[in-house]
């Protein structure tokens, strides 16, 4: 499956030059394999984010604007069968990132056969698409215990199954998963045509679990990037782990060797959290509350007691009556990299409004992700520290209704395949 | 029963019509020279807002790219009827200023080419003559022929079952009998929906055999099959049905009389066989079409089987072509199949329906339904690349 279809970036550069198609063709895988390995951050926007490279893209490539999430229950009991299908994704992923068509194409191939791709992306632009794909705890050992594809043994042990945490209400329907892709991209019609392709492909294979759309970046990963506001108004992100930082990301994102298997070594582990917002009883919460709640300034996102944004938070100031300026049960006090060990996370998440639920309240919230390097010590660590009735005062205001955990391999080089470490 | 005008075209048309998109392929294959070995001839329709000239009317019977080119203002598109129009293919949703390719094989007689601007209404039409006899087309490979032959007793026989089922549910209602009628509907839906496309290829006969409540309008009553099942079911009185049975039964007959003229080539097999997956997907999967009896899987089972036995007609040269395709279908229809058994039911199990082999729909779990989902959409990828490896001839 090369991408022999039309290149959708070329098309943009070249309006009105249409016989020149073939050739852009050309050009475009060029200039695509010429982006250098590694530079996921560095992308312009609506440009191509090469699917190559030491670690998958979409993790430090800077948050684009849109997601289409999918996790994916495998149906067939086949190894064989399981490496074609991520054979197929792989060749029609790199096809895509770099905008181009999946296959023969949506209107290059054989007219007489349904077309290998859908079409709804043609003349759209690569739209700095990625796609990221994971394999859940569930393809290593299913929840009765099967170990269909013999993998129970290269399971790392950072990949423990994630605890219940007090207060969790997960849908196992938005839960779990065999296999997640994250698609990525500043144009929602990409994301949505890149998972819609894969599922297509994976037909008789696997089938989507669950998926999710995603609007607004709620997190910066990149110095380069604003911050960002959720749907509770407030900047998010703000101390997020920067890719900038490669230090840190080799600390707290990427797999290292030593660590486990050495088929995770440049990949990371990824926690996806649907977290639904209870709208309607935040919007009627004082500002002063909502801020003592999460420990920063709504306009400016400051934290409270200090006046910038980037400002570092000071845990210990007290007021003039002693009690601490930054709430016990503030959500930044909890989550903060002092309260845990010194765990951070790279969050990657992004708001969601899935219309509204029977009693007519807005369906909304974030659809959280995040990668480490050890969700033991990491997210399970932190969240921990926040969940449950006594902690965190967001609380009140959230809830966790789905959760995933997947395991996110190496990047790969052209001509190799996603998974390529753990299965070839 | 759905949509009756888009469906026909995979059924009625002696060879199905492709559509294609004019633009962005110039250099890529115009089927139209290599697909039969028929004469094939391109035949410029300019489709207006007020008008609709076609560059020649009378045609020998063979292949014919229409190429319609939209030099109105708004969005058309073009049809191509036989006698009482029937679809046998179209265009849809041709902007200003496209170009669109609407390819079919006509056999001698009279036909309407209608140019419909705005896409409504009844079109302006243009009489087309066709004579003569067409160069033998697709079926030049024997095992072919003897594919549409089998497939061709198939649809007879199925269409004689449904008759005799028919009657027999027809003497029920009549009788006031209930407890019969609803022992004997479910065998009559089977053989329906063995044959759907190709009874949906009829779109007058159609609605009249199995419309469904939201499609009655002022003009068109509830009739058929539905109104008789939600008699019998939800409503729980027959006692004025008689003339609805009898309707029903008169079209059956019409049907199996069309049924035995309408033309069968290995390329209408292919899509027909498709488009019984589709019909899983839309209707039966969801629970739409048995509402009040809850037997939708019986019906589930009569689409899948009447896909597989076209199918399995057309396996041998498939086989031959495309030994990868096939194994991938074997493998995925015996998985359908095997998961369909698994929710049988019999008289004082779960979930039975009288007369029906199949657990009703109602008693499935929201995951057994899911699973049945997946395994339809399974199928309908590759099943969907059969039609162009049988019409490479």
């Amino acid at each position: 499956m090369s991408p022999v279809g039309i290149s959708r970036r070329r098309m943009i550069g070249l309006l009105g030059a249409g016989a020149a198609a073939g050739a852009g063709a050309a050009t475009g895988v060029t200039l695509a394999a010429g982006d250098a390995h590694g530079s996921h951050a560095t992308q312009a926007r609506g440009w191509p984010v090469s699917f190559y490279g030491e670690h998958q893209a979409g993790i430090v490539t800077p948050a684009q604007d849109r997601l289409h999430f999918a996790a994916f229950d495998v149906n067939t009991t086949s190894r064989p069968e399981l490496l074609a299908l991520l054979k197929s994704w792989t060749a029609a992923a790199a096809a895509m990132c770099a905008g181009h068509d999946v296959g023969s194409g949506a209107v290059t191939g054989d007219p007489a056969a349904p077309p290998d791709d859908t079409g709804e992306a043609l003349g759209l632009a690569a739209a700095g698409l990625t796609l990221t794909i994971g394999f859940g705890t569930s393809l290593f050992r299913t929840a009765e215990g099967r170990d269909r594809f013999g993998l129970a043994s290269r399971r790392p042990a950072q990949f423990a199954d994630l605890p219940s945490f007090p207060g969790d209400a997960l849908d196992p329907r938005r839960s779990g998963g065999d296999l997640c892709v994250q698609a990525c991209a500043d144009d929602p019609q990409v994301a949505v045509h890149a998972i819609r392709n894969l599922a297509r492909i994976a037909r008789g294979s696997a089938a989507i679990r669950y998926s999710q759309l995603g609007f607004g970046r709620t997190s910066s990963t990149s110095t380069s990037q604003q911050t960002p506001r959720n749907l509770m108004g407030f900047k998010d992100g703000t101390a997020n782990l920067k890719a900038e930082e490669a230090a840190e990301m080799d600390k707290q994102v990427w797999v290292q060797p030593g660590d486990g298997p050495s088929w995770m070594v440049g990949g990371s582990y990824l926690v996806s959290r649907r977290i639904r917002m209870l709208i309607e009883p935040w919007d009627s919460t004082p500002l002063t509350e909502q801020e003592r709640v999460i420990g920063r300034l709504k306009g400016s996102g400051a934290p409270l007691g200090g006046k910038a944004e980037f400002e570092a938070i000071d845990l210990t100031a007290t007021d003039e009556s002693g009690a601490p300026v930054v709430d016990e049960k503030a959500h930044v006090r909890l989550a903060h990299p002092t309260s845990n060990g010194g765990a951070a996370l790279l969050r990657r998440g992004y708001s969601f409004v899935d219309g509204t639920d029977a009693l007519g309240r807005l369906d909304a919230g974030l659809f959280f992700l995040a990668y480490q390097r050890d969700p033991r010590s990491q997210f399970v660590r932190i969240n921990s520290s926040l969940a449950g009735n006594g902690n965190d005062a967001l609380n009140e205001y959230i809830q966790h209704v789905g959760s995933g955990l997947f395991a996110i391999p190496p990047g790969v080089e052209a001509g190799g395949w996603v998974g390529q470490t753990l299965f070839g | 029963m759905s949509a009756p005008a888009r469906r026909a075209i995979t059924w009625a048309a002696p060879l199905a019509a492709i559509a294609l998109a004019a633009t962005a392929c110039s250099s890529t294959k115009n089927r139209s020279a290599t697909t039969t070995g028929t004469v094939a001839s391109t035949i410029a329709v300019q489709a207006g807002d007020k008008t609709c000239d076609v560059a020649k009317t009378e045609l020998p019977a063979g292949r014919h790219t229409f190429e319609v080119h939209n030099t109105g203002a708004q969005v058309t598109e073009v049809y191509l009827y036989a006698a009482g129009d029937r679809v046998l293919g179209e265009v849809e949703n041709v902007g200003p200023a496209t170009k669109r390719n609407l390819i079919v094989e006509l056999a001698a007689g009279s036909y309407q080419l209608a140019c419909k601007p705005g896409m409504a209404g009844d079109g302006i039409r243009t009489t087309l003559a066709v004579s003569g006899q067409a160069v033998a087309a697709a079926s030049t490979d024997p095992r072919l022929t003897a594919a549409v032959h089998s497939y061709r007793d198939y649809v007879e026989h199925e269409t004689a079952e449904l008759v005799d089922a028919t009657t027999d549910l027809t003497a029920a209602v009549k009788a006031g009998d209930v407890q019969r009628a609803r022992s004997l509907y479910p065998t009559a839906r089977l053989h329906y929906e063995r044959i759907e496309p190709i009874a949906e290829s009829f779109g007058e006969l159609d609605p009249l055999i199995d419309m469904r409540a939201e499609d009655v309008t002022a003009a068109e009553p509830f009739v058929g099959f539905h109104r008789l099942e939600q008699n019998l079911y939800q409503k729980n009185g027959i006692s004025k049905s008689g003339s609805v049975a009898d309707a029903l039964l008169a079209n059956t007959k019409k049907l199996q009389g069309v049924v035995a003229k309408v033309s069968i080539t290995p390329l209408t097999m292919a899509n027909g066989s498709k488009s019984l997956l589709d019909e899983v997907a839309k209707s039966k999967v969801t629970g739409e079409e048995e509402r009040y009896s809850r037997i939708d899987l019986l019906d589930f089972a009569g689409n899948v089987q009447g896909s597989k036995y076209a199918y399995t007609a057309l396996r041998p040269v498939l086989a031959e072509r495309r030994p990868e395709l096939v194994a991938t279908l074997d493998k995925r229809f015996s998985t359908l199949l095997a998961l369909l058994d698994s929710h049988r039911s019999a008289p004082g199990q779960k979930g039975y329906v009288t007369g029906s082999p199949y657990v009703a729909y109602n008693a499935l779990g929201q995951d057994e339904i899911r699973a049945l989902a997946v395994e339809v959409d399974s199928i309908s990828e590759p099943l969907g690349t059969i039609s162009s490896v049988v019409s490479d001839t």
